[in-house]
């Protein structure tokens, strides 16, 4: 019992070096300096990093292949960080993807943990680790919104579905796409999370890209005319409709016309 | 002029207008038939106007029908869109599918008439099913009315297919994905599959552009010629049987029915449903969006999408094509019957097989052949009852597993876990349910016993009580007499 959570202890201490870290973070699992400076920088980045990541991305990104305990007895492993680049620590931290509480667990609990300005740190201090693709910065192009419906049915409805509602498959729950900024929709298709695959640039130009995400965008207002969208999901709520509010209106109205003559 | 000449006049030309069943009664001598027909009896209680519901339900669908068949062009030869709606112009599509848009966004009214369309018929399904089970757990379907029964049975059948080519013909992505699932059924039928699909697709998947014309014939032609054929069938056996009836009063016996006649009584009441039946459908095709097809796009073969689902009426085959284990029966080499066999085609037909020869199936375990008029209640045939609730939810719980996915994204529970879940709860839960409810009825028919003896004896002692007094006096006064 009292072994894996000393060393976690030793671990943390030993990694945050001088700084003074307040394990009774107020936000759940997240390891923060007693005092942060006001602006964004690598050297926050480099704290951060020390109490919440390097349990699992090892010392300076250099990854740990092993899963060996790490802080609070979570068994520490993941890929190094030093290629991944700004792109990836933006995208994993504003979905609220790390960190992880388990490594065995899918990404994408969604909980932001980290501050704007703490991100902002973190990913300076990533980026500066090694070479890697930077932030993109996309243009949404509802011009193209047909190529981009297209290009999505190409591409991605067959794990999204069609309206960007999400689903299942197999091995991972696949996130309903609405309420994503641009700028994380660019960077997961750079990337591919989990077991979505990543397309390059020859498979999506950055133009193409525009266009998809000004379609993806669009979906959360779907062409909904013909009145209660009940879900853009297709049949399953339209069953649920039938059965629920249908069957009930069909019954009641054969009791309202054979209601009964009390005549005895 | 006066009244009363215009009166004599018109009594004089004899046009009948005021006497329409002289008028028929001249031309066809139908008298006879029409004063049957008006004073038929029809029972008073609600449920058996579920079937008159589905009927309604039909005739809309056939009404809404002829409007879509107006602008649908069975065809799938592409081009390119170019009309108002953004997403999708510059799309390549086919002519069907692109007569299916236009006909949605762009013609008057024809939305609504669409929306109709596939809200009848998913209602359509819901009232046949609603009917079939008040048949079902009322004893309904007994001597003498097994015919009526596996007529309607049949149809259950006819509709399941005509409602799945509906939503076939549209050629959007989530019906091209259905025909591929159906294709891929059809191919598992052992030994004829292979050359019956290419007989009727003419081609491997997604077949010759002839497969269109063949399904939009038999969705706007044969099945719904079929089908009325079949209703038919069905009222007049209802006709000539009559219907059954709960013994409501002590007026009614398994010779003797109490009801409504046809004229004066029943016509309104049946108009009232029809008109109530048709708003109610015309109010959600106005109101609740239902295939929204310019959100899936236009069918290619190398497309998908997740989470494509059939209409509600056919996911319990979704269903069982996910749960049934992956084996294949092979011979050598061969394979003689694969995979989806078991889910897409034996499980429909195991269902259907068993409604409809139940009557007989139950005939040989109750030994029961008399003529039946009156209508069970649920617990007066425990049997039946337990056995009507477990395999209903077999199959429940066999769609309900269609939509594993979906309870995966709300619910959180893992596929693999739903999948070892409904496996064992598909035969658990049924049988338990047999169990219980048949313990229910007999509890209940008990319960009921214990009543009746009560009544008696509770109205024998107020006739004790109610008594004459003279009887009263004349016993009392016997013995001093
Ligand atoms: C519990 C262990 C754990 C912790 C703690 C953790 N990660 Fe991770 N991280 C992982 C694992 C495992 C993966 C691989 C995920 C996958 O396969 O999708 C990963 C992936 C990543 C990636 C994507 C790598 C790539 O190759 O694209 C980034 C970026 C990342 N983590 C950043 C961080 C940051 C920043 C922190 C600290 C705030 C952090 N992680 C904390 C386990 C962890
Ligand atoms: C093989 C299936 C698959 C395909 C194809 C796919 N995705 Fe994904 N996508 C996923 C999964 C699974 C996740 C969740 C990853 C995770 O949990 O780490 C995801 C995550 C995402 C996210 C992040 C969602 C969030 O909540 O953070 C975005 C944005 C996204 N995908 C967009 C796309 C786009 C755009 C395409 C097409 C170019 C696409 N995906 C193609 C499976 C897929």
């Amino acid at each position: 019992m009292i072994g894996p959570r000393l060393t976690a202890v030793i671990i943390v201490a030993l990694l945050a070096g001088p700084t003074a870290v307040a394990l009774a973070a107020t936000q759940v699992g997240i390891v923060r300096p007693t005092s942060e400076p006001a602006r964004p920088s690598a050297a926050l980045g480099a704290q951060l990093y020390a109490g919440n990541c390097a349990s699992c991305h090892g010392i300076a990104g250099a990854g740990i292949s092993a899963a060996r305990p790490g802080a609070g007895a979570v068994p520490g492993a993941g890929p190094p960080l030093r290629r991944v680049g700004a792109l990836a620590v933006d995208f994993y931290l504003r979905r609220g993807y790390m960190p992880l509480s388990s490594i065995h667990d899918e990404p994408g609990d969604q909980r932001v943990l980290f501050s704007d300005k703490e991100i902002r740190s973190l990913v300076a201090y990533v980026a500066g680790l090694g070479r890697g693709p930077a932030i993109p910065h996309p243009v949404p192009d509802p011009a193209n919104i047909s190529d981009g419906f297209s290009l999505f049915t190409d591409h991605c409805s067959g794990c999204h579905q069609l309206v960007g509602r999400g689903g299942f498959v197999t091995g991972a729950k696949v996130p309903p796409l609405q309420s994503i900024a641009p700028t994380q929709i660019a960077e997961a298709v750079r990337i591919g999370p989990y077991l979505m695959p990543r397309f390059s640039r020859t498979q999506i130009s950055d133009r193409q890209l525009n266009a998809i995400i000004a379609y993806v965008q669009s979906t959360s207002h779907p062409d909904n005319r013909g009145g209660w969208g009940i879900g853009n999901l297709g049949p399953i709520p339209e069953g649920l409709v039938a059965w629920w509010i249908g069957a009930p209106l069909l019954v009641l109205s054969a009791r309202a016309v054979s209601r009964r003559r009390r005549s005895g | 002029m006066g009244g009363a000449g215009a009166a004599d006049v018109s009594r004089q030309r004899h046009d009948g207008l005021e006497d329409p069943v002289r008028f028929i009664d001249e031309r066809a001598s139908a008298a006879p038939l029409m004063r049957k027909a008006m004073r038929y009896l029809f029972p008073d209680h609600w449920s058996f106007l579920l079937g008159e519901i589905a009927l309604y339900a039909f005739i809309v669908l056939v009404v809404t029908g002829v409007y879509l068949a107006l602008f649908y062009v069975p065809s799938t030869a592409q081009s390119v869109y170019n009309g108002t709606y953004a997403p999708l112009r510059g799309t390549m599509m086919s002519d069907a599918y692109k007569s299916v848009l236009q006909l949605s966004l762009e013609h008057k009214a024809g939305l609504l008439l669409r929306q109709t369309h596939h809200w009848a018929a998913d209602l359509f399904l819901v009232a046949i099913v609603m009917h079939l089970m008040r048949v079902f757990f009322t004893g309904a379907f007994r001597r003498p009315r097994e015919l009526t029964w596996i007529i309607g049975v049949t149809m259950l059948g006819a509709a399941l297919l005509e409602g799945f080519l509906g939503y076939s013909l549209v050629d959007d992505l989530l019906s091209g994905m259905g025909i591929a699932i159906a294709y891929g059924v059809g191919l598992s039928l052992p030994i004829i599959g292979g050359p019956l699909m290419l007989a009727i697709f003419g081609a491997p998947f997604p077949g010759k552009p002839e497969f269109f014309g063949r399904m939009y014939i038999a969705h706007v032609f044969l099945l719904p010629a079929v089908l009325a054929a079949l209703i038919g069938a069905h009222l007049a056996l209802i006709a000539a049987r009559h219907h059954t009836q709960f013994r409501e009063s002590k007026r009614t016996t398994n010779t003797r029915m109490v009801g409504a006649p046809l004229f004066p009584a029943q016509v309104p009441r049946s108009m009232g449903l029809m008109f109530l039946v048709a708003g109610i459908l015309f109010l959600f095709g106005g109101l609740v969006q239902i295939n929204p097809i310019w959100q899936w796009g236009p069918f290619h073969p190398y497309l998908g999408e997740n989470g494509a689902q059939p209409d509600w009426y056919l996911g319990w085959l979704i269903g069982a094509l996910r749960l049934t284990p992956s084996f294949d029966v092979t011979v050598g080499h061969y394979t003689l019957i694969p995979n989806p066999f078991w889910g897409g085609a034996l499980f429909p037909l195991i269902v259907l097989g068993v409604l409809a020869g139940w009557p007989f199936i139950e005939r040989r375990f109750s030994g029961d052949r008399a003529v039946h008029n009156i209508a069970e209640r649920p617990r007066d045939a425990p049997n039946r009852t337990a056995f009507g609730v477990a395999f209903l939810t077999w199959v429940f719980l066999i769609f309900a597993f269609g939509a594993a996915d979906r309870i995966f994204v709300l619910a959180g529970l893992s596929y693999d876990t739903q999948l070892y879940i409904f496996r064992i709860g598909i035969w658990v839960v049924p049988l338990a349910l047999f169990v219980l409810v048949r313990r229910v009825c007999r509890q209940l028919q008990a319960a009921d016993a214990v009543q009746a003896i009560q009544e008696q004896a509770e109205e024998e002692a107020e006739q004790e009580t109610q008594r004459p007094q003279p009887v009263l006096r004349s016993t009392r006064s016997e013995p001093t007499a």
